[in-house]
Parts: structure tokens; sequence; C-alpha cells
């Protein structure tokens, strides 16, 4: 029941909402009860208001404010390119991505590969089903 | 010829590749992020010279406002207030913005201010923690007008200054100064990644827990 993910500085945090949606940001300090002080490789430095990011679990170790090379060398270490892509959240978002991204062609395959496997399901089913009766 | 800059500010995408990839919303919905309405100008302007005085003093005042326009009205307003010159009998020299000089780091800012109420002047002294200054004033008239019900017209901001940790005042400001400062976001604000896709009814009730 007690809070798990925690605002501090380090916290990894995902967009959810404006300009930069769907990016990694670290918390790098806090202005005040609403807003924070947010960075990644990729951005310049800049406030964004807690509504508008989502916690995740990955935390890293920087100081306070620290300098740009010093949060990539941060993130570097505690790879939190590859724990996000590991984690559930961070995997269900790539296949979200990807599903939005397929072409006519290949939402064609998918169709096919769905009925092969429902195929293969239906076929071990009746094998199941001939086994018990 | 009248160059209207506001109806250009939205661009509309082209022609998306796949409907139903909708991260192009969130690129184009905010174009004008976390834009901050008060600009501080530094206006500089005198007396006409006249066959009395042929070299007014010149006067400079750093003042805030949203627009040049009106900076440089608010620069008459004082400098009446102050001199006897009225824009009828002035020149305005230069009006130049003056931008914040690191909009990246944290500052707490003390403004002190001269309100007027509904009974009388007062005094008043404010911190407000924030990267730009323009962003610490533009939280200050806001809060004004919340909790005193003072306008923008009401309000003279006397001096501002970045005010080091040590010596703040407010408890409120004073509480953020914590190099490992650590809270819990309470509850979840549910909404949909962007305006476009807002409806009035979901097929299921939210998760509030964070």
């Amino acid at each position: 029941m007690p809070f798990k993910r925690y605002v501090e500085i380090g916290r990894v945090a995902l967009v959810n909402y404006g300009k930069d949606y769907g990016k990694l940001v670290v918390i790098v300090d806090v202005i005040d009860q609403n807003r924070a002080l947010v960075d990644a490789p990729d951005m310049v430095r800049s406030q964004m208001n807690f509504k508008r990011l989502s916690l995740t679990d990955i935390k890293i170790d920087i100081k306070r404010v620290p300098k740009k090379k010093t949060l990539i060398a941060a993130m570097e270490a505690a790879d939190v390119k590859n724990k996000w892509e590991n984690s559930s959240w961070g995997r269900k978002l790539i296949v979200q991505k990807r599903r939005a991204s397929l072409n006519d062609f290949d939402r064609f395959k998918l169709m096919l590969a769905k009925i092969k496997r429902g195929g293969v399901i239906r076929q071990e089913l009746s094998k199941l089903k001939k086994q018990s009766a | 010829m009248i160059r209207d800059d506001t109806r250009n500010r939205f661009s509309f995408p082209k022609l998306v590749e796949n409907p139903r990839d909708r991260s192009f919303l969130a690129s184009w919905c905010f174009p004008v992020e976390y834009s901050v309405s008060f600009h501080q100008y530094q206006v500089v302007g005198r007396a006409l010279p006249s066959e009395s005085d042929e070299h007014p003093k010149i006067y400079r005042m750093k003042l805030w406002a949203t627009n040049e326009v009106r900076a440089k009205s608010k620069f008459w307003y004082f400098l009446r207030k102050l001199k006897k010159v009225k824009k009828s009998n002035g020149q305005v020299l230069a009006i130049n913005e003056i931008f914040e000089k690191s909009p990246t780091k944290i500052k707490n800012y003390g403004i002190w201010l001269r309100y007027q109420s509904r009974t009388g002047y007062h005094n008043m002294y404010k911190e407000y923690r924030d990267t730009t200054l323009n962003g610490a004033v533009e939280h200050m008239y806001n809060e004004m007008a919340s909790r005193h019900r003072v306008r923008f017209p009401c309000i003279q901001i006397i001096k501002t200054a970045t005010i080091p940790a040590k010596l703040c005042k407010r408890e409120s400001s004073k509480q953020f100064h914590d190099s490992h400062i650590k809270f819990p976001l309470v509850f979840k604000k549910v909404r949909p990644p962007s305006r476009k896709l807002k409806t009035t009814y979901k097929a299921s009730r939210p998760n509030l827990f964070m």
C-alpha cells in the first residue's frame, strides 16, 4: 500500500502529455510542488509539470542538477535504456509503436500469422479432447 | 500590410502516413511550450528638449509587460508619477527586452511590491522558486489576483532580486531547499495524451494509483 515511486533527484519518468510525449526524462531538480527540472540526453534542460510525468521504477544515481556529460554517463552506468526496454511497461510501448507503424502488407502478414496460430491451437485442443474422451 | 503572426502559429501536419499512429498529435498540439506572458523590458525616455531645457535628463526603467506597447505605456505611467513629464511632451529613446541569463537554473526570487487593495495601498514581499524571473513575476501576478483579488493595473513592482537559499524567508520556498528531496505523487491524473483524444465517455473507470 505505501508508495514505491518517489519524485526524487535521479528518478526516470515518462512524459505523458505535450510536445515531448513518449520521452524518457530524468528529474534533475524540484522547482516547487508542481514542477520539476527535467533533463534528457537529447533535449535542453527544462521545467515540466508533474502532471505531465509518469514516474517509472528506474532511478539513477546523480547529484542535484548534474552537467549534461555527467547525466549521460550516469544513464549509461545505470543502463536506463535496456532496463526500460526490458520492463513490461517499456515492452508494451514498443509493441504499441510497432503495431501503429504497420503498413498494409504487414497487416496482411499479421492476419496470416494469426490464422496459422489459431489453427495450431485448435489442433492441440482437439488432440487433448480426443485424449480425455 | 498587416502580418498576422498568430494565424500561422499552429501548423497542421501534412498527410499522415498511418492514421493509426497518433504520436504526431503531441508534436503540434503545443507549439509554444511554457510561454510566460510577461516580458521584462528596459525603457529609456526623457522629456522633449525645449528652449528652457536643451538636454533634459534621461530616465531608464525596467518593467514587466506582456508586449512592448504596454511596456511603453507603463513607462509613462511611472514617469508621470515621478517627474513632471507626460507622453505628449516626452519621447521614448529606447526599449529593449531583457532576457533571462540562466533559464535552466532554479533560483529563489524575492519580489517587493506595492498594491492597491479595496481599502488602501500596501507593501508586500513575496518569494517564488522558478527558473526565470519572468516566470516568477507571472506567478506573482496570478497569485495576487487569486489570493487578494488584485489585478495587474493595481500592482507596482518595487524591486526583484535573486535570493540565496540561506536568506529565504518563506517556508513555502525553504521546504524545497533539500538536496535529497523526495516525495511521492499521491494520485495520478488520468488524461489522454492530447486534447484531440478527449472523449466524454470512457469504457472503464480510471485507476488513480501512481
